[in-house]
């Protein structure tokens, strides 16, 4: 058994390496190339970036114009396709009053018979169409890949043109180097292309990624 | 030992594996290509991405106890295993400890590395691949034969008989013909382990040193599953997937899903950090990291260190035309491929894999499409002269090998040689069919079109059109 320090030594015998502008690298993170695509010119162009790219991925997209409107946004997508009109969500929030669109709501982790989960994201990456979901008390993951079908509130003002900037929102609001247990990305529904390298949606995680995006009275266009 | 050359001519007799490898050309590497064409950034942040873990190869000692002091914080433990029986001894004593009875598995290479699941088996514990095409192979009992897509070799016609004699629950007139028939065959009876697994098992991508997280790259969601639901987590990582921040590890995913199957990036890349915090209600109770060495630290020392850099993408593999034509079983290791030839004999010693590094014609496209600017074909020419300097090639070859650098080093002996080879050579041609016949000669041609020589050769060529130059 080893403590790792014999094979640290080895490293450091290896390479001599420049501890300092190490150091240097970790405090200051600098960022690579971010891709044109990626820098969308405006909130709007940011918008039908993030649209486009997770039509793309196999998600679909409606919106709302309040809290208010979620749940029936919800229950839409459920009749639409043929789902109980029940939910699973990470919390209760007084603002989307969800017996009003008579749908039953069972809070916490998700269970094994959930069919459809409910989610905020914490941002949008436009650049590939990507949701940023943190993990919390109120914000369980599990909601995010066991039920069959995840429906995900974004702000559009959540927006962001690259990965990059949503770090920067995460050091914002968690601090520098502080993570959320699970930070995950994600981009359309679950697929595998593992039979004949051809692409089957729906392998172990929701076959069905639903995004409703908040506009709550912004000025963003689109 | 049954070598290379072997396990080759199998596969090049197999009609199915043949069938299932003509896949991959209008599969990864066309979706690659796309996917390359609508980045048009896509060299610089190679450059990029090569600079970067060349960067954080020099300082590996930094950034790795970086890593380990900020898993640490967030309550995860580490432990680090010199070779693989260790690796594989510290994952039995967690799970042993913790009482663990089911696990589930995400694809993980390293597993692979440490055969981690015969060593469980061993254990007495019941293990489950979730990724499907580990699932599959995990069914069959094979190795996986690609270092993305495990099950690559296979056809459907392989796999109905795996699930059909594996699944005894179901119903056994159902219908198991469309590719989503398995799909939702596995994800029914796969649902049930992960509701019930008290460990999951998961690799890494990357390791981030700023955060001391660990990244996971998935398609299907299974490592999620794996990593949120049992109570145990434990990650397997090699300690040269650290990268620095979380910047360094985006320019590496941009790169990483286009390169492997084309996507722009993955249905999931998860951010894994420590165990389960106060208050929340799901994710593991402990987080274990477990830090392979198992030689690297020598490599990293040595000429074949740029090796350490590849991040597993399969590129190389998907566009090598020897790989493309037998697969990754003929290479008889965990890997197989360009990157294999060249990690293989340096985790191994080459005296155990010389022939591998045979696998190669030094045609260049897998340093072509490396996303991570690995110069493959070097170092796979630096691995035969080594087996050369330490006695691993034939008697014959060393022979002809060494009467031929003898010639090459006497030019007008060489050129002789020709002129008097050539003829004779394009003579004998005529006659192919006899040739094939005599023994020693047959079974080279029977694989080889050997064109007879057309007039004279390049160096009196060269030197009459030197003539001609005013």
């Amino acid at each position: 058994m080893t403590d790792g320090k014999d094979i640290l030594a080895r490293i450091r015998a290896a390479r001599a390496g420049d501890p300092e502008a190490a150091s240097r690298l970790l405090a200051e993170h600098p960022h690579g190339t971010i891709p044109a695509m990626a820098r969308p010119a405006d909130p709007a162009a940011a918008l039908a970036l993030f649209r486009e790219k997770a039509q793309a991925a196999g998600a679909t997209l409606a919106e709302v114009r309040s809290r208010q409107d979620v749940p029936d946004a919800v229950a839409e997508f459920l009749q639409r396709h043929g789902l109980p009109r029940e939910l699973r969500v990470g919390r209760i929030d007084p603002a989307m009053p969800w017996e009003t669109a008579d749908l039953k709501v069972v809070v916490g982790a998700a269970e094994a018979a959930d069919r459809t989960g409910f989610a905020e994201a914490f941002r949008g990456i436009a650049e590939t169409g990507t949701l940023m979901l943190v993990s919390g008390p109120d914000t369980p993951t599990s909601i995010n890949f066991l039920p069959e079908n995840h429906v995900v509130l974004l702000r559009v003002r959540d927006i962001v043109g690259c990965y990059e900037e949503a770090w920067n929102a995460l050091r914002a609001d968690f601090g520098t180097s502080v993570m959320p247990r699970a930070v995950n990305w994600i981009t359309g529904p679950s697929r595998t292309a593992d039979i004949e390298q051809t692409l089957v949606m729906g392998a172990h995680g929701p076959k069905r990624l639903h995004i409703l995006l908040l506009r709550e009275g912004e000025e963003t266009g689109g | 030992m049954s070598g290379f050359r072997d396990r080759a001519r199998t596969a090049l007799a197999d009609p199915l594996l043949q069938k299932a490898l003509r896949n991959v050309p209008r599969g990864f590497i066309a979706k690659r290509a796309k996917a390359k064409a609508a980045l048009p950034e896509f060299e610089q942040l190679r450059e990029e991405a090569s600079a970067l873990k060349a960067f954080t190869l020099d300082n590996l000692d930094t950034f790795l106890a970086t890593f380990v002091e900020r898993a640490q914080t967030s309550g995860a433990k580490v432990h680090f295993a010199s070779n693989t029986e260790e690796a594989n001894r510290i994952v039995i004593d967690i799970l042993k400890k913790a009482g663990v009875h089911l696990v589930a598995k995400g694809k993980s290479m390293i597993s692979e590395e440490t055969e981690l699941n015969t060593a469980l088996q061993r254990a007495g514990m019941e293990m489950v691949e979730t990724d499907l095409g580990e699932y599959i192979i995990q069914l069959r009992d094979e190795k996986p034969s690609h270092i993305v897509a495990p099950a690559i070799h296979l056809s459907r016609r392989e796999i109905e008989p795996a699930f059909r004699q594996a699944h005894t629950e179901l119903p056994s007139d159902r219908q198991l013909v469309e590719k989503e028939d398995f799909v939702a065959e596995a994800r029914s009876i796969l649902r049930e382990k992960f509701r019930t697994a008290d460990a999951g098992i998961t690799g890494a991508n990357l390791l981030i040193a700023e955060t001391g997280s660990t990244v996971l790259v998935t398609n299907e969601g299974n490592g999620d599953l794996s990593s949120t639901l049992p109570r145990i987590h434990v990650v397997l990582a090699s300690i040269e997937k650290v990268v620095p921040t979380l910047e360094d590890a985006t320019t590496i995913l941009r790169l990483l899903a286009r390169s492997a199957t084309g996507q722009e990036i993955t249905s999931y890349t998860s951010f894994f950090t420590g165990p389960r915090r106060p208050g929340d209600v799901d994710g593991p109770e402990e987080m274990h990291i477990v830090l392979l060495d198992n030689g690297r630290s020598e490599i990293l020392a040595g000429p074949f260190s740029d090796i350490l850099k590849c991040i597993r993408c399969g590129a190389c593999l998907n566009h090598c035309p020897v790989f493309g034509a037998v697969g990754g079983h003929a290479y008889g290791g965990v890997y197989p491929g360009p990157m294999g030839e060249v990690l293989a004999p340096a985790l191994h010693g080459i005296g155990k894999v010389s022939d591998i590094v045979d696998a190669c014609t030094m045609c260049g496209r897998c340093a072509e499409v490396c996303p991570m600017g690995i110069p493959l074909p070097s170092l796979i020419r630096r691995w035969r002269m080594e087996a050369f300097r330490q006695a691993q090639v034939s008697p014959v070859q060393r022979l002809g090998l060494k009467v031929w650098a003898w010639l090459a080093r006497h030019p007008h002996l060489y050129a002789l040689a020709m002129r008097i080879a050539m003829p004779l050579l394009k003579f004998a041609l005529r006659w192919k069919e006899l040739l094939r016949r005599i023994p020693g000669l047959s079974a080279w041609m029977a694989e080889r079109e050997l064109p007879p020589p057309q007039g004279r050769t390049f160096t009196a060529m060269w030197k009459a059109a030197r003539r001609k130059r005013p």
